[in-house]
């Protein structure tokens, strides 16, 4: 009754636009309207769906001039207490009714709004949500899993005293936080990328959130819910805002997450204090006798390519043979043609829509182009573009290379879309270039040692596993702990 | 209410009089041979009418059709000096630089009439008369640079400046060279807190939105003893101007103003908490007029509230730049007692330019 209860609110809400939910700046947890806003479209409508307070680039600065307080109010919980809130986080993200909007309203957000939020300007499925949310709350609940594999088992109670001295095994460990805060420039593909940012509350840095435009709802509520668990508000930053406050956000945290690719990281390549989580590129790499047995790892080449929308950078974008290239081509692209476009309310929808439209159009056009170099040839057929239930869609689309150096090769887009890519063993890993994930799918010990030693590949998988099956407790495009910690030398003497 | 009503009725009605004899007097004199500049004598010969016969008032000036910025650019400048000028001593003041060849105006007093104007504006409680003026923005061949140090002047002190160099600060951001621009903004800052430090009498400044959040990062402007603050930039919004009153420099007079080299200076309607911070400008008519127009047809102008492009008009006799469409965009503002006439709200880059135009520090 109750759930019925709040679908009619939630039809009402939608359908009634005056009632516009506004999003608020967290200022060190302190709910902030600003006079600035972005409204955001509901996706399939049109119509304004949110507010988004926008922070100017003074308030931002001015609020990090303050952080080194906000982040004695963090380290005053013990780690055991923080490790408790992650756990409680995980049940009120998932279960409670969290504060949305301005505080005056007393607005608040179910779960299950929750996802109808996040798919409605984002156009991520709402099953997909739904998942997304579970592995949120997951990397919440195993929280001390999780930092146990980022630090490789030390012992956190060290950083309780206020200064990270202990011992490991007979050996005196000292640690120092690089930062009084970290930063994160996010993006607004699925919400799951936000579990990378999680471990810095245990880790007692307070988080600098600046959301991706159409996804603020998933930080938002993240803050809410450690909010609402006990967790000091003051390590929560939400600021939505323009190209220059997310610069600002970068250039005086002491470290940051940048997500992006193009211009929007080209500037900081090579800073340290900002770790960069660029395009993915994604693969899989399998060698010739395995290629002969392809169709028994078809199943995994397209969950690979096509969960989570094809949206992630953990989504494989290449699949790299050096046998049965063209069959293999043709396989995938008979299997993924299956995944139809279907409105984002469907408990089966696969697809993500478009946002952008326009962005759509452009990246199929690209494709388009790319195709008119010679060595690359369209496995799927049919329109590429689809309209339903006024959302655009991409439908997944398979490319057979013949030609590792062709523009579409070792190439990504935020949907399911892959090239097939045939090239001889013994250039294999190095064509393959910069690597997200991949997975090796091989018993020559040759190959292995290659894909084992390369530096250009992060995540690494031998043996039949999807790319975007990763284990939490690993490090991913850096180590985050790494990232916010330094270990030092450190003698002590008597007086 | 009504008699209040009734009585800006009357100051509209008399200020849309006073507007159109000003036209009047600004079309002959730039159209006269005796006293008009060669650059409008000559338009004049292509047109098939005498404006000093067929243009009565403001809405008659539509006949000249828009004033092109790219006249500015380039050519020999002393074509925009009015004959009866040309013994004076011109200046050339230049635009910002981020679109390209910047665009030349030439002055004779204009900018000294505009700040005696502007000075009229200011409270002598926070802008002392006497007291001295740190000028924290543009320098080189802008307008503003000389504009500042004469209102200082006007009101009785001396004007501190500092080196600045907008053009350098626009090609740092275009190349994403954050390390060097957060540089450059910290040996603009230091220079003026140098002088704040040094001259005790500093009690009134000039600067534009970024650079007064990087001044105060550094030091807190009222215990230096500022008592007034006059800035102006397109960054200036409703949301910036509340942050620099609530946080700040709370306790300081903050007087938004938007000009630039073409137009003059509007100033800014009084602080009414009612107006939620928005920042509504009112140009010195009859020197200047701010239209707001349909982007896409700039003979209609948009309604109260509405948005619209900027389209200004300059009505000196020094220069006369009819309904040149600016790249700026606001809100109509309705006429005040104050100032009895349109007035824009908000002004910001067109939304169209938004994302190709750099806008710095300046």
């Amino acid at each position: 009754m109750t759930e019925h209860r709040e679908i009619a609110r939630n039809r009402t809400l939608w359908a009634n636009t005056k009632i516009m939910i506004h999003i608020p700046l967290l200022r060190a947890g302190r709910s902030y309207k600003s006079l600035k806003n972005v409204r955001l479209s509901h996706i399939k409508t049109g119509e304004p769906f949110a507010e988004v307070s926008q922070a100017n680039r003074g308030l931002i600065a001015k609020d990090l001039g303050e952080m080194a307080r906000y982040q004695k109010a963090l380290g005053n919980h013990s780690f055991e207490e923080l490790i408790s809130m992650c756990k409680e986080a995980a049940r009120l993200f998932t279960t409670a009714e969290l504060p949305l909007g301005e505080p005056i309203d007393g607005e608040t957000q179910s779960p299950g709004a929750y996802i109808r939020h996040v798919s409605g300007t984002t156009g991520l499925p709402e099953s997909l949500c739904s998942q997304n949310m579970r592995k949120i709350q997951t990397v919440l609940e195993e929280m001390d899993m999780v930092l146990d594999g980022l630090t490789r088992g030390l012992d956190m109670r060290i950083f309780d005293a206020g200064w990270g001295w202990g011992t490991q095994e007979g050996r005196t460990l000292v640690y120092v936080c690089e930062t009084d805060a970290l930063g994160a420039v996010l993006p607004s593909n699925s919400p799951g990328v936000h579990t990378l940012w999680l471990p810095a509350i245990p880790l007692k840095v307070p988080l600098v959130l600046k959301p991706g435009r159409e996804e603020p709802w998933t930080p938002y509520r993240i803050a809410q819910a450690f909010i609402a668990a006990g967790c000091a508000p003051e390590a929560f930053s939400f600021y939505p805002t323009d190209y220059v406050g997310a610069n600002d956000i970068l250039y005086r945290c002491g470290r940051s997450l940048l997500f992006g690719s193009g211009s929007t990281i080209a500037s900081w390549v090579n800073t340290p204090s900002v770790e960069i989580h660029g395009p993915g590129r994604s693969k899989i790499a399998m060698d010739g006798a395995q290629c002969a047995r392809w169709e028994e790892y078809l199943e995994l080449i397209v969950e690979s390519v096509a969960k989570n929308g094809g949206r992630s950078c953990i989504n494989a974008s290449g699949v790299w043979v050096t046998s049965h290239g063209a069959e293999i081509a043709a396989a995938v692209a008979a299997r993924l043609s299956s995944i139809e476009p279907k409105p984002l309310e469907h408990p089966d929808a696969q697809l993500a829509a478009w946002a952008n439209p326009k962005a759509a159009q452009a990246i199929s056009a690209a494709i388009d182009r790319a195709l008119k170099t010679p060595g690359a040839m369209e496995m799927t057929t049919g329109d590429r573009i689809v309209v339903l239930d006024g959302c655009t869609f991409l439908r997944p689309t398979v490319i057979w290379c013949e030609d590792a150096e062709h523009p579409l090769a070792n190439t990504e887009f935020p949907f399911p879309f892959v090239s097939v890519v045939e090239v001889p063993k013994a250039s294999l890993v190095k064509s393959m270039g910069q690597t997200l994930v991949a997975t090796a799918i091989t018993d020559d010990v040759t190959l292995i040692s290659e894909v084992l030693a390369t530096p250009l590949i992060d995540r690494l998988n031998i043996g039949a596993i999807p790319t975007n099956q990763i284990s939490w407790d690993s490090p991913h495009e850096g180590n985050l702990f790494e990232h916010l910690y330094k270990q030092r030398a450190f003698q002590y003497g008597n007086l | 209410m009504d008699i209040l009503n009734r009585e800006l009725s009357q100051n509209i009605a008399q200020a849309q009089a006073t507007l159109d004899a000003h036209v009047r007097d600004i079309v002959d004199w730039h159209f006269s041979p005796e006293t008009g500049c060669p650059f409008w004598l000559e338009f004049a010969e292509n047109l098939d009418f005498d404006p000093r016969k067929e243009i009565g008032g403001y809405a008659d000036l539509k006949r000249l059709g828009h004033f092109q910025d790219e006249w500015l650019r380039g050519g020999p400048v002393r074509r925009w000096v009015p004959k009866a000028y040309a013994n004076e001593p011109i200046y050339v003041f230049e635009t910002g630089g981020s679109t390209g060849i910047p665009k030349c105006r030439i002055n004779v007093r204009d900018f000294q009439r505009d700040y005696e104007l502007f000075s009229q504006t200011l409270s002598d409680e926070s802008f002392p008369p006497g007291s001295d003026f740190l000028m924290l923005g543009p320098t080189g061949p802008r307008r503003l640079r000389l504009a500042v140090e004469y209102l200082a002047q006007h009101r009785g002190g001396i004007c501190f400046c500092v080196d600045m160099d907008p053009r350098w600060v626009n090609r740092l951001v275009r190349y994403g060279k954050h390390q060097d621009l957060d540089d450059y903004k910290n040996h603009v800052v230091a220079q003026g807190l140098n002088v704040l430090r040094a001259h005790e009498n500093v009690q009134c400044l000039f600067t534009t939105p970024k650079l007064l959040e990087a001044l105060c990062e550094k030091i807190s402007l009222k215990r230096v003893g500022i008592k007034g603050i006059f800035c102006g930039g397109t960054e200036m919004d409703a949301q910036f101007h509340r942050f620099a009153r609530e946080e700040l420099v709370p306790g300081i007079d903050f007087v938004p103003t938007y000009g630039n080299t073409l137009m003059g200076l509007a100033a800014c309607k009084p602080f009414d908490l009612a107006d939620n911070y928005a920042v509504i400008y009112y140009p010195p008519q009859p020197r200047a007029v701010a239209e707001l127009v349909n982007p896409e047809n700039p003979d209609e102008p948009v309604d109260y509230g509405e948005t619209g492009r900027v389209m200004l008009t300059t009505l000196t006799k020094e220069f006369f730049m009819p309904r040149f469409l600016e790249r700026d965009e606001a809100e109509r503002a309705k006429p005040i007692s104050r100032y009895p006439w349109d007035g824009v709200e908000n002004v910001r880059l067109l939304t169209e330019l938004q994302e190709s135009v750099v806008v710095g520090i300046y």
